[in-house]
């Protein structure tokens, strides 16, 4: 084992940073970290475990050392002081060297299982192979994830095709069981056949990577190591795939049974073959070889049973490895200490997941249980439709990425003490060199040694290079936009994932919840600048989430300068010490924290969910409370104006509440109010006790004031009867009123005079222009002016009014929701202020009448239904933190800025997203990972104070072409349009339309004169900004920035509104509708939601060419759904799907699919369901025929087309040419 | 005669110093988050008008009394201060608005023209002074 430590010699390390350079140019810098960095490698405290086993000069000691948990690794391995980190690496080897000096039962079955390698040759070797390998795998598989017997099975069947390579000679089978083994195997397949040491490789990645997910430091290094050389040659054989494939496995694995994706991975590397093949196996576990696997697998599982240090498991184990321990002892020191290496690893993670046993080991792997709890949908999905998930992760993150930037990341000493980072460096530089230096001594007699380096590094250099030109074409490919016709892919557009390092990638925050528009931020503001493209956050904090760790504890861990939230981003210097990743402060861990509740375990602060999960909720003590916390208080504020009366909306609204009633989120303390008015204002008294509902008038307006001071609010609970009476009746009461005044402005100060005591939530629904009292507004709008292609007035406030009364209700925590449910001009643009500054949100139903308009009923019916019982929080503020050097300036969403970072929520809503830019005011040369956090904290409709926290880690890069490669188009876009509508509200449309066309011309000439040094006569854009001339000309056609078409001010209004503050899901459906055909879906490329199957139809880019006129087609904007119906339409599909006999029968307002027992019918309806969940606007469906007058709204969401206002696409790309070639 | 429009031009001038202190002291408290945005504002939009009045009572000061080059001085900045006033937009309330002032730097330009005004406000103050002893002196 001893003979391992050698292995990291300082020259080894030198040569591993060239490799590395190749991966990646700016990873040079990671070679250097290799030295240096050891000690901060160290600092993850499951880092310092790790190295503990490093000591390998002395295995036994080593071994005893973990104990210790903390002395580095470094000191002990006296041998190799430059090569703290191949040292790290290599502990993990050497542990296993330990633990067989010390266990000799343990030892014993780790010969055997080497042994079983090296005597039986080829189908034994296989076994064997897959033992070593999969040991681990089948262990924590079968612990954790129901996903993990895939992964065994596609594990083995590559391994089964590299033990077929390698089958012929003994040697290589040793390689596979353990990493060292995997040097000396790969050494020697290379030289007898270069595609056996390949997947030897990659088979020490997978390690690694399980490695990680176990936090058994040791390992991991090591596998680190084998998995970069995995991944240099991978990237080494010509093919594209092999980058893109292996990051796509590491995240599913950390989504899912790590240990099985680890080998996933590395079989993918192996063979670019098996790498495909892996893909498929992954999920379905195909190859012929399965079935051996599995026996294999379950070898494997006893043969990772005894590794643990528990006696009796390994007694268990020994029993079923003295079978195989006979031949071991054939077998040099070798192959068992190669052997020793995964069983460890593979042993660590059993351990954990069995917990029982975890606590004898010195490392227990939590990580599974919290992983496994925190992700289960992400396991879910990935395991129930493994196609879709692993196709769209490839496509955003470039496969360049994780090589080279990883790197990069590395060299820094940083030290963001990141555990898994500083593996995952190690592993891109170290693998090589520390590969070779334990196998050295080991395997002297080999010449593998020399060989092995050598070709190595030849690979990982083939690798470099390759990945570097392969890196190009991912994501910095250029692409010219003039000659691609079919610029949109076809499935949907997805985040492109940050370039870290896999631990950190994997528990990164969703892009869901938290996304930047540049996944590499750029070192300084000069280099932004130079990019010419935004920078900046888009937040879903309060999403609806299936998962989500909840904390209760007495502490809150948090950072006691700046006061971050403690996340998976910390680096523990030690067991007792953690050093803030926003301020880099050093902060105490309080005793608290040393417990892990998860685990039941003592001392392991890096296991806390606080630093495994990005995304958490806490529950937080009275410390976060100025007073207590406020019951859920609902009030309703309605106008009876003749005009809303006419509207008919009292009905539905009256009849949603009553069905929802006891679905309103609160507890027993619940209460709620009404009040109406016209041109008085009326209250009504629902004391408990009362025989009926008391109505009191207010008639004067002037001087507002409450007739009671109580018992207009109640509780729900003790007044529910006289509340479903006054629902009752309120419909009815006003049927004959004549008055056509509204005083929406004193009504909605008498309705903050009742909610300020308590705070709460304000639901106005308005018909008309407030005509009375304060707040009274005149029509600003010129119809002749709808479609001026030159000056769009009025889009900010007439007054003043309501910006104070929301600031007013915002400081005592009521929020304001607007329903504007009004056929004439209503002056939104004043009348939004009222939500806009008090974070309620707004509703606006155009034309809405009850009977003349039932598509506008049915979707404030439903609309009402998710607003009355979706989550809720009350009295919510959040605060955004960066890391030093960058700053926040300006803010987009529905809330008051506080302080500079402290946004004002009176109410959250699991529906509302926000924007943030920012600056970068310091350089962040001295940094390589700068990472944002929010922390929601709100009052849940329980009575709880909670603390929601999200943490975001993106990487800083140097260079413009990977700012350029991790731009995120979709992020930008919806950035863009809501400093758009700034713009256009501040100065003017047009001034902001120009502003957008800008933002084009500048990032593509910019990419143009700096990057791409191909001279073409076209417009070149890189691949990842790709799609962007096409979604700023789609904003440009967006209601709220369009000209020359009729748009009424209201909705251009509303449309900025919803930009505002919609989430960027939904956004992006907004500015770029979704074209599907609908009348040929097929299974094909289903996938599977709650026992449905949801056909998958390929994206149409939205131009007219696209649409036959035999075809049918669904357009998703959002808000509202249209299907096409083509003139010679199939008649089968109109039969089966829309119920009539043929084209001419089908009636021009039509907005249901009928339910017919017809598989079409079926598809189609399954599809619009499934695109229907979780939209916070209900979208209306209608079908609108090729002839129908309604098809120009159909048409106007062509945004490729031309129309006599604006360009087509191509216009627009030759006019954006044009402007960069000024 | 001249004596008397420097002596109070002297003292107005104090008085926009004063308020331009104010101003400085007021947003840097907003900006190190010991008041809230609304109680800035509302504090701060108080004295825009007070401050419009005063400066420009000088300038018109200036131009009758027919000293040419102080009034091309103070023109600019009476210029400004009423152009501010008069661009707020309908729906602000004021031209500090609390909803607005931590966006896009507001609040860094706001500091800016306060330490302007206050660099101008200290210059015209000495040529006050100096005018008005002349003045003294030759009466």
């Amino acid at each position: 084992m001893s003979a391992p430590a050698g292995s990291p010699h300082p020259a080894a390390s030198s040569r591993i940073p060239p490799k590395l350079g190749g991966a990646a140019a700016a990873s040079g810098a990671a070679a250097p970290a290799g030295p240096g960095p050891g000690p901060h490698q160290q600092n993850g405290p499951a880092q310092n475990q790790m190295q503990v086993p490093s000591g390998y000069g002395l295995p036994p000691q080593s071994y005893i050392a973990p104990s210790g948990h903390y002395s580095q690794g470094p000191g002990k391995m006296t041998s190799l002081p430059l090569d703290s980190q191949c040292d790290d690496y290599y502990s993990g080897l050497y542990r296993v060297a330990t633990q067989n000096v010390v266990t000799p039962n343990t030892a014993s079955q780790q010969p055997g299982a080497q042994q079983m390698y090296g005597s039986v040759p080829p189908a034994p070797h296989v076994v064997g192979s897959t033992l070593g390998s999969f040991q681990g795998a089948g262990s924590s598989a079968s612990h954790l994830h129901t996903s993990a017997s895939q992964p065994y099975s596609s594990f083995v069947n590559r391994y089964n095709s590299p033990a077929m390579y390698s089958a012929n000679s003994s040697v290589a089978a040793q390689g596979f069981p353990s990493t060292c083994g995997h040097y000396a195997l790969s050494t020697v397949s290379n030289a007898a056949y270069p595609s056996v040491s390949y997947p030897s490789l990659p088979a020490g990645d997978p390690y690694g990577q399980q490695m990680f997910t176990s936090q058994n430091a040791p390992t991991v290094r090591p596998v680190r190591e084998n998995s970069f050389s995995g991944q240099s040659t991978a990237i080494s054989h010509p093919s594209p795939l092999p980058p893109p494939p292996s990051q796509q496995y590491h995240q599913q694995q950390s989504l899912s049974g790590y240990n099985t994706f680890a080998w996933s991975a590395s079989g993918l590397p192996s063979t670019q073959d098996n790498l495909i093949q892996n893909h498929t196996s992954l999920a379905t576990a195909n190859n012929p070889t399965n079935p051996v696997a599995d026996t294999l697998s379950c070898s494997v599982m006893q043969n990772v049973q005894p590794p643990k240090s528990s006696p009796v498991v390994s007694a268990v184990l020994s029993g079923a490895s003295s079978t195989r321990t006979p031949p071991a002892a054939g077998r040099p020191v070798e192959p068992l200490a190669s052997v020793a290496r995964p069983s460890e690893l593979l042993q660590q993670k059993g351990v954990d997941s069995s917990s029982t046993t975890s606590s004898a080991s010195p490392m227990p792997n939590s990580y599974d249980a919290l992983e496994g709890g925190s992700y289960p949908d992400m396991l879910s999905s990935s395991a129930s439709s493994p196609a879709p998930d692993p196709a769209p992760e490839p496509d955003p993150a470039p496969a360049p990425a994780p090589a080279a930037p990883q790197p990069s990341k590395m060299a820094k000493p940083f030290g963001y003490g990141y555990p898994t980072l500083q593996p995952g460096y190690q592993n891109a530089t170290a693998p090589l060199n520390s590969g070779v230096p334990p196998s050295s001594p080991m395997y002297s007699g080999f010449q593998q040694y020399a060989q092995y380096p050598g070709m190595n590094q030849l690979s990982s250099s083939l690798g470099g290079l390759n990945l570097q030109s392969s890196s190009q074409p991912e994501s910095l490919r250029p692409v010219n936009l003039t000659q691609e016709r079919n610029i949109l892919p076809m499935t949907p557009v997805w985040a492109p994932v940050p370039n870290l390092n896999l631990d950190l990638k994997k528990l990164n925050c969703s892009p869901d919840s938290f996304r930047c528009t540049l996944t590499n931020i750029p070192q300084t503001q000069a280099l932004l600048n130079k990019a010419k493209l935004p920078l900046g956050l888009l937040l879903h904090p309060f999403r609806d989430l299936t998962q989500l760790p909840v904390i209760t504890s007495n502490t809150i861990v948090r950072c006691r300068s700046c006061r971050t939230y403690i996340n998976p981003f910390v680096s523990f210097i030690d067991q007792r010490r953690w050093k803030c990743n926003l301020c880099y402060r050093v902060n105490d861990v309080p005793e608290e924290f040393m417990y892990n509740p998860l685990t039941r375990s003592y001392g392991e602060p890096h296991k806390r969910p606080e630093v495994q999960n990005s995304t958490v909720e806490f529950i937080a003590s009275s410390d976060y409370m100025l007073r207590p916390p406020q019951p859920a208080v609902y009030l309703f504020v309605l106008d009876v104006s003749h005009n809303a009366v006419e509207a008919g909306y009292l009905t539905i609204l009256c009849q949603s509440l009553l069905e929802n009633l006891d679905k309103l989120p609160g507890d027993s303390r619940t209460r709620i109010g009404f009040m109406t008015f016209d041109s008085t204002i009326h209250f009504y008294n629902l004391q408990e006790g009362l025989s009926q509902p008391q109505m009191l008038i207010v008639s004067d307006i002037d001087d507002v004031f409450l007739p009671t001071p109580d018992s207009l609010l109640v509780n729900l609970y003790e007044s529910k009867e006289l509340i479903k009476d006054l629902l009752n009746a309120l419909p009815n009461m006003f049927t004959d009123t004549r008055e056509t005044h509204s005083a929406l402005g004193p009504a909605l100060q008498a309705a903050f005079k009742l909610m300020s005591p308590t705070g709460g939530r304000v639901s106005v629904f308005q018909t008309q222009l407030p005509s009375l009292g304060a707040g009274l507004l005149q029509s600003r709008e010129d119809p002749n002016q709808r479609s001026s292609t030159k000056v769009v007035q009025h889009l900010g406030p007439a007054t003043d009014f309501y910006k104070k009364l929301a600031l007013d209700c915002s400081g005592q925590q009521t929020a304001v929701d607007l329903f504007l449910l009004s056929s004439q001009y209503s002056d939104l643009a004043s009348l939004a202020c009222m939500s806009k500054y008090s974070a309620g949100c707004i509703y606006y139903y155009p034309s809405f009448h009850y009977t003349h308009n039932p598509s506008q009923a049915e979707k404030l019916q439903k609309d009402l239904k998710r607003y009355l019982t979706r989550k809720i929080g009350f009295e919510a503020v959040m605060r955004i933190r960066c890391t030093k050097g960058l700053s926040m300036h300006t803010f987009h969403g529905n809330f008051f800025v506080r302080s500079t970072d402290l946004l004002s929520l009176a109410n959250i809503n699991p529906d509302a997203g926000f924007a943030v830019q920012l600056s970068i005011e310091e350089s962040l040369t001295d940094t390589s990972l700068v990472c944002f956090q929010t922390a929601l904290l709100y009052t849940s409709s329980k009575g709880e104070r909670r603390i929601r926290v999200h943490t975001l880690c993106l990487p800083v890069v140097s260079s413009l072409a990977d700012v350029y490669a991790g731009a995120d188009v979709q992020a930008s876009i919806c950035l863009l349009a809501n400093m758009a509508v700034d713009r256009s509200i501040s100065s003017s449309l047009s001034d902001a339309r120009d502003a957008l066309v800008n933002a084009v011309v500048d990032s593509l000439s910019a990419y143009g004169s700096t990057v791409s040094n191909l001279q073409h006569s076209g417009l070149i854009a890189p691949s990842s900004l790709k799609l962007f001339p096409l979604y700023v000309l789609a904003l440009l056609k967006q209601k709220a920035f369009r000209t020359g078409t009729s748009t009424r001010l209201d909705d251009r209004v509303y449309a900025m509104c919803q930009i505002k503050c919609q989430p960027l899901v939904h956004l992006m459906k907004m500015i770029h509708p979704n074209l599907y055909r609908v009348d040929r879906l097929t299974d094909e490329g289903a996938i599977h939601v709650n026992d449905r199957v949801v056909p998958q139809p390929p994206l149409q880019k939205l131009s007219a060419e696209k649409l036959t006129r035999d075809g049918a087609f669904l357009m998703d904007c959002g808000s509202v759904f249209y299907i096409w119906i083509g003139k010679s339409c199939d008649n089968n599909f109109i039969e089966d799907v829309l119920g009539y006999p043929n084209f001419a029968s089908i009636p021009q307002k039509m907005t249901h699919l009928p339910e017919l027992d017809t598989l079409s019918s079926e598809r189609a309806r399954s599809f619009i369901t499934w695109l229907r969940d979780n939209r916070p606007l209900n979208p209306i469906l209608h079908v609108v025929k090729d002839e129908s007058p309604a098809k120009t709204e159909f048409f106007q969401h062509l945004i490729e087309d031309r129309t006599e206002a604006a360009f087509s696409y191509y216009e627009f790309l030759l006019h954006v040419q044009q402007q960069i070639c000024k | 005669m001249e004596a008397v429009v420097f002596v109070f031009s002297l003292l107005d001038c104090c008085a926009l110093i004063f308020l331009s202190v104010y101003f400085i002291i007021t947003l840097s408290d907003l900006e190190c988050d010991y008041i809230n945005a609304r109680s800035c504002c509302s504090k701060l939009n108080k004295w825009v008008i007070p401050e419009l009045v005063g400066h420009t009572i000088v300038t018109v000061l200036m131009l009758i009394s027919l000293h040419w080059f102080i009034f091309l001085l103070n023109l600019p900045v009476a210029t400004w201060n009423i152009y501010r006033f008069i661009m707020v937009p309908s729906g602000n309330m004021g031209v500090f608005d609390p909803t607005e002032i931590h966006n896009r730097g507001q609040l860094k330009s706001h500091m800016k023209e306060a330490m302007i005004k206050l660099g101008f406000h200290l210059l015209c103050f000495f040529m006050y002074l100096y005018s008005m002893i002349l003045a003294l002196i030759n009466d």
